[in-house]
């Protein structure tokens, strides 16, 4: 079902905990769909992310996503993070199930969260960064009777 | 390979070798078609005669009420389309519960785009239909009430001889999808009322794609599938002699070791089920604690999600089943976890362990100890277990 990557990803994911104080968190999804994750970030004065953790609640997509997304934004300025989108981190885990790639959404949505809450605290603007949803939910009805 | 402890007995059972063994000789021996005149195909009418005797002894029917199909899906898709069809100069309304199987509920949903109403009764905490709100559901032009005998997902079962005495009571024709339940538990057709009923081979170590529906002599319910005379003329098509074989053979074995296996599952269901709840925080029992099947445990683990949690005991080559939508394809916890009134976020947390007599006490152990590990694990990297500790240590 799922890539060796995001295998990898699920059973040994990076970046997993808190961050005491961060410089910004977010947090999307709810538990209706299944699917929450939440981003820590601890940025540095000239705007690099210099660590991120993440904590989420759902499946194995979901886990590595969220690990994928932190890997891709670590060490990097909060512009170059806007740059990774729900495609950058689907290629890198190698492909995700269709049925899954709301949740490369959701990453990308959690990453944005927290940039907009550090954008927010430290009265910066970001280029492209608009407010997030606190909610991401597609439902699908192409159930067939 | 690593060793595999199967704990998804509901989903489909291992085939019997016994089994095999009774199926084999119909595949390139015993070939001929049971409609042909002559004598070769005479040992292949034979075995469909014998597994229709074995079914009907079985439940208390006689051989002319069961009908082969090609599982329990086509069953519910007959009982009811069928009886739909037969009985509509009477009513349009049927009465199912809102915890069926989707054979039964989707069929119910098309039938609704065809004219027909349907109520979906609720039903309480443990997954028990509310006889008083069945009472209540009838109107005169109720033609049929189905409810399952034991639940697929939390293992309840229905008190389905009250069930089957309202329904003859007010003339209604009364049918169950027994699937879960033939051949794992005692079912008598006239003791229970039951008109027509559902069941499927693969669930009692039988083969795949073979199945039957008993249908009460009386029952006006014509062919759902049309062409030649088999069945009666109501189910067209040559037989699956093999898996006919194969049923009979899997139901005879399934009611001869009934009250040993179910004994041997129930002891195993309730050392699981007690070890999880005294070991593993936040967590819950799912179904009647009582009145379940003998080999289901339904768990849910609050703050963690199904899916990761199937894929991580499948590292460990444990094999299981969640109510997580992530399981299911679509975004919606089960509609069973749901109706007992789950909240979404612990629905989406449940593991569905079936075991079968075959396993023991250590692997039980050993999914115990893996459980723990893994539901750790998972509680470590989630969200909403952070919010709730921290709940907590405010207080």
């Amino acid at each position: 079902m799922y890539s060796e990557k995001v295998m990898d990803h699920f059973e040994h994911p990076r970046n997993v905990g808190e961050i005491e104080n961060p410089s910004g968190m977010g947090t999307v999804g709810n538990a209706k769909c299944g699917d929450i994750m939440r981003i820590y970030l601890d940025i540095d004065e000239d705007q690099v992310i210099r660590d991120v953790k993440f904590k989420t609640f759902g499946c194995g997509a979901a886990v590595a996503t969220s690990s994928m997304a932190t890997e891709l934004v670590k060490g990097k300025t909060v512009q170059e993070a806007m740059a990774v989108t729900n495609k950058a981190v689907m290629e890198a885990l190698d492909g995700l199930p269709p049925v899954k790639v709301h949740c490369s959404l959701l990453a990308e949505e959690a990453i944005h969260a927290a940039l907009w809450d550090y954008a927010q605290k430290s009265g910066i603007a970001i280029d492209g960064l608009v407010q997030p949803k606190s909610d991401i939910s597609e439902h699908d009805e192409d159930e067939e009777y | 390979m690593k060793n595999l402890i199967y704990l998804d007995n509901a989903a489909t059972t291992k085939t019997r070798p016994e089994v095999v063994e009774a199926m084999l000789p119909y595949f390139s021996e015993v070939y001929g078609n049971p409609s042909s005149v002559y004598d070769f195909s005479a040992p292949a009418k034979e075995a469909v005669r014998h597994a229709r005797e074995t079914l009907a002894q079985s439940i208390g029917a006689r051989t002319e009420e069961i009908y082969f199909t090609a599982g329990g899906t086509e069953s519910d898709n007959w009982a009811i389309k069928a009886a739909a069809d037969a009985y509509r100069a009477k009513g349009n309304h049927i009465i199912t519960s809102k915890i069926e199987h989707h054979a039964v509920l989707h069929t119910c949903q098309y039938l609704e785009q065809h004219g027909f109403e349907v109520t979906y009764l609720d039903v309480d905490e443990n997954g028990v239909v509310k006889l008083e709100e069945l009472k209540k559901a009838i109107r005169p032009e109720t033609i049929l009430i189905s409810i399952m005998f034991a639940n697929n997902e939390i293992g309840t079962i229905q008190p389905i001889r009250e069930i089957g005495a309202i329904a003859r009571e007010h003339g209604i024709l009364f049918h169950t999808d027994a699937v879960q339940a033939y051949g794992h538990l005692p079912i008598q057709v006239d003791d229970l009322h039951i008109d027509m009923l559902s069941a499927s081979g693969h669930k009692i170590n039988g083969p795949k794609g073979i199945g039957f529906l008993y249908i009460r002599k009386g029952v006006k319910i014509r062919s759902f599938i049309h062409g030649g005379a088999q069945e009666r003329k109501r189910r067209a098509g040559t037989e699956n002699v093999p898996g006919i074989a194969g049923l009979g053979r899997a139901a005879e074995l399934a009611m001869a070791t009934m009250e040993e296996r179910a004994e041997k599952e129930r002891d195993l269901r309730d050392y699981l089920i007690g070890r999880l709840m005294a070991e593993v925080p936040y967590t819950r029992v799912n179904g009647h604690r009582t009145e379940r099947l003998p080999n289901n445990a339904n768990l849910s683990f609050q703050f963690i999600e199904g899916e990761s949690l199937l894929i991580l005991l499948d590292s460990k080559g444990i094999c299981g089943s969640s109510g997580s939508a992530c399981t299911s394809g679509s975004l919606d916890p089960s509609h069973v976890l749901l109706a007992i009134g789950l909240p979404h976020e612990i629905a989406h947390g449940s593991l569905r362990l079936t075991m079968s007599e075959e396993n023991t006490r250590e692997e039980m152990d050993y999914v115990v100890e893996s459980i723990k590990e893994v539901v750790a694990r998972l509680r470590n990297m989630s969200p909403l277990y952070e919010d709730y500790m921290k709940t907590l240590a405010g207080k």
